[in-house]
């Protein structure tokens, strides 16, 4: 069955559960969800901050879908995202250069810090056989506790003990025009990042040596290793650009839609992205078109929030309900293809009738 | 040094229970085959189950002792309930246990807040009380261990261990144990032998699924006193215990326990002088860094299910 299908029935029946959860609990669901949608997309500030709000989604689902393709899951997205974004915050707060080299110098270092959390698991799997799941989990914590204690050693706010300082303006991705242009939103240059980087991953799996590789690595192991594919190698390669998107989806997170790295939250966009690469079928524009979706999601949820009594986690709800079902879409096609059989079969019979009768 | 050791034990040992009884559950659903990486999920399951059942009840039966088991007993049949979902995508439908497994960790994680902030607002559940630590009559008295093991004991410590035994017991020394084992080294060989494969696996992860709740709800009645919407990744750190402890019921208090003991060191270090030498980031993070150690030196003899994660298709021999 297609893949797109598959995707638009698992949303179809996530909304669906969605709204079952908003009766259940004595809410109207029209009403929800014409807010939801009205709070993402109701005028140009609020698409804005949809298109802000999904700029990590869609490099954290890109993240994980390109470690699919190669066939490793990396389930350490939050991780790799919280360190590469805390390397980021760190190079803005402590360097003091003119804007055209510090942002660049950021989205580097925010890309190498989360490459260098991935290329451990990637390393331990392509040497030890490690399992990359359980190994990217650990890292997660890792990455968790050493951002909970070494931002407030070293970059300590001046009121909150629970994030680091303000970014100075120029080593934030906020661009004035851009923000003009969505009247007064806080979508920044992170949007565009996002975009090269999609445009960039589509043209590595789809176009180049170096993603056909991967991708036979990700197909079969042994199979390429006889073709003469250096596996070890792909592996890790692999694992680093992985690890290096959700970098920049830290960077995007912490230095463009917010200004300052918090503690004690391993960020929910690393496992959203899970949620974006499976609803995105692993290609990269199905991966933009399903952050984008969540984006609206989580940017619409606080308006409704205001407007009814729905709690804003209800949004959080219809994307694990959809990922619950895009898991299972099997079940879907199992009862497509017991339809389809019955069909056939009543023709047939259909026919057989017709034939007797004549 | 020895009144801090006596002082940290007790809260070494409260904060290893719900790890202990999660991985211990994770050793039943692992053992027969499944991968559930939704333990944490499961955990806030009960977590919350158990907050909303003694909430309630503490309303009409304020101070009534069996009001707190009615709430773990709750727990794990929410959690029970809860793991039916990753059951039915794993083992019915052959899907990805992975994804499953996070599917019930950000379901359970968000339906949870959800449902909370439906009843309180805030999305925070407390409960009046929890379980009271006493002193154990006569074995606290004997030198050292009694010191150690035997005050501040919580009544939901006790069950834990109790269960700790029955597992083992019932995984290695009866013939359901052999079988539901067997289903995670090699289904197929099970299935010649007469063993329903997928009731083996149901009943492992339902088992998880209730241990964990079990967990969850523990940690609310002993140390936590209050549903927050997370269990602050223990459930991630009770399958660290699990590997760590090489898929044994041994291996797995000594790994909880080591963690649970870590975890104390770096809560208290800060007003302990004598423990303040340590950063407490390199305790907080050594429980990790031990298990990644520990994955490559077991990666050559891993005491692995060796068909764990995989589905089982009766078919394909």
């Amino acid at each position: 069955m297609n893949n797109s299908i598959k995707s638009l029935l698992a949303v179809l029946f996530g909304l669906i559960a969605g709204a079952i959860l908003m009766l259940v609990t004595g809410h109207n669901p029209i009403e929800g969800y014409m807010y939801l949608i009205q709070g993402g997309l109701k005028n140009p500030e609020r698409i804005g901050n949809t298109l802000a709000t999904a700029t990590p989604l869609v490099l954290t689902g890109l993240s994980v879908a390109f470690a699919f393709r190669t066939g490793l899951f990396n389930i350490g997205a939050a991780g790799q995202m919280l360190f590469g974004g805390f390397c980021a915050t760190a190079i803005g707060l402590s360097l003091d250069l003119p804007r055209g080299i510090l942002l660049p110098l950021m989205i580097l270092i925010g890309f190498v810090g989360g490459a260098l959390w991935a290329v451990i698991p990637g390393f331990l799997k392509a040497k030890y056989n490690v399992h990359e799941v359980v190994s990217t989990i650990m890292m997660n914590w890792v990455a968790y506790w050493t951002v909970y204690y070494v931002v407030p050693a070293y970059f300590k706010g001046a009121s909150l003990e629970t994030e680091s300082r303000q970014l100075p303006p120029d080593a934030m991705l906020h661009q004035q025009w851009l923000s003009d242009l969505f009247q007064g939103s806080y979508v920044n240059l992170g949007f565009f990042i996002a975009i090269i980087a999609v445009l960039i991953v589509a043209f590595i799996i789809n176009k180049t040596t170096l993603g056909y590789e991967l991708k036979a690595v990700g197909f079969n192991r042994h199979a390429a290793e006889y073709a003469g594919i250096a596996v070890q190698r792909s592996i890790v390669l692999s694992m680093f650009i992985s690890g290096g998107i959700a970098g920049l989806a830290g960077v995007a997170q912490y230095t463009g839609n917010a200004s300052s790295i918090q503690i004690g939250i391993l960020p929910t966009q690393g496992f959203d992205g899970i949620a974006v690469s499976l609803l995105g079928a692993n290609t990269p524009l199905g991966v933009f078109a399903s952050a984008l979706f969540f984006g609206l999601l989580y940017s619409g949820r606080g308006f409704m929030n205001a407007m009814t009594e729905i709690p804003p986690e209800i949004a959080d709800s219809i994307i694990a309900i959809i990922i619950y079902f895009a898991a299972t879409s099997i079940l879907i096609e199992r009862l497509i293809h017991k339809l389809k059989v019955r069909r056939i079969a009543n023709k047939k019979q259909g026919e057989q009738d017709h034939v007797d009768n004549a | 040094m020895w009144t801090t050791l006596e002082q940290i034990f007790p809260y070494a040992i409260v904060f290893t229970i719900p790890l202990l009884i999660t991985a211990l559950g994770a050793l039943f659903s692992e053992r027969s085959g499944v991968t559930n990486i939704g333990l944490d999920g499961l955990m806030i399951v009960g977590s919350f189950i158990g907050a909303f059942v003694v909430s309630k009840l503490q309303e009409h039966y304020a101070g009534s002792w069996w009001v707190l088991w009615v709430g773990l007993l709750a727990a794990a049949v929410a959690g029970a309930l809860f793991s039916l979902l990753h059951a039915f995508a794993s083992i019915n439908l052959s899907a990805n246990q992975i994804i499953s497994g996070t599917a019930i960790n950000m379901i359970a994680g968000a339906l949870t807040i959800f449902l909370a902030r439906n009843m309180t607002g805030s999305g925070n559940i407390r409960v009046k009380q929890g379980f009271a630590p006493f002193d154990f009559p006569i074995l606290s008295k004997i030198p050292i261990i009694g010191d150690l093991f035997f005050t501040k004991v919580y009544a939901s410590t006790l069950l834990v261990l109790a269960i700790l035994l029955f597992s083992a017991w019932l995984l290695y020394k009866t013939p359901f144990g052999l079988r539901l084992r067997s289903c995670g080294e090699h289904p197929h060989a099970a299935e010649a032998a007469g063993v329903h494969v997928r009731s083996m696996r149901y009943f492992g992860v339902i088992t998880s699924g209730a241990f964990s709740g079990l967990g969850g709800a523990t940690i609310l009645l002993t140390y936590s006193g209050e549903f927050t919407g997370n269990v602050a990744g223990l459930g991630f750190l009770a399958l660290a215990s699990l590997i760590f402890g090489q898929w044994k019921p041994l291996g797995i208090l000594l790994a909880t326990f080591f963690f649970g003991f870590a975890s104390t060191i770096a809560n208290v270090s800060q007003v302990i002088p004598s423990l303040a030498v340590f950063p407490p980031v390199i305790l907080k993070i050594f429980p990790y860094v031990v298990t990644l150690i520990a994955l490559v030196i077991f990666s050559k003899s891993s005491n692995a299910p060796k068909a764990v994660g995989e589905p089982f298709d009766s078919g394909k021999r």
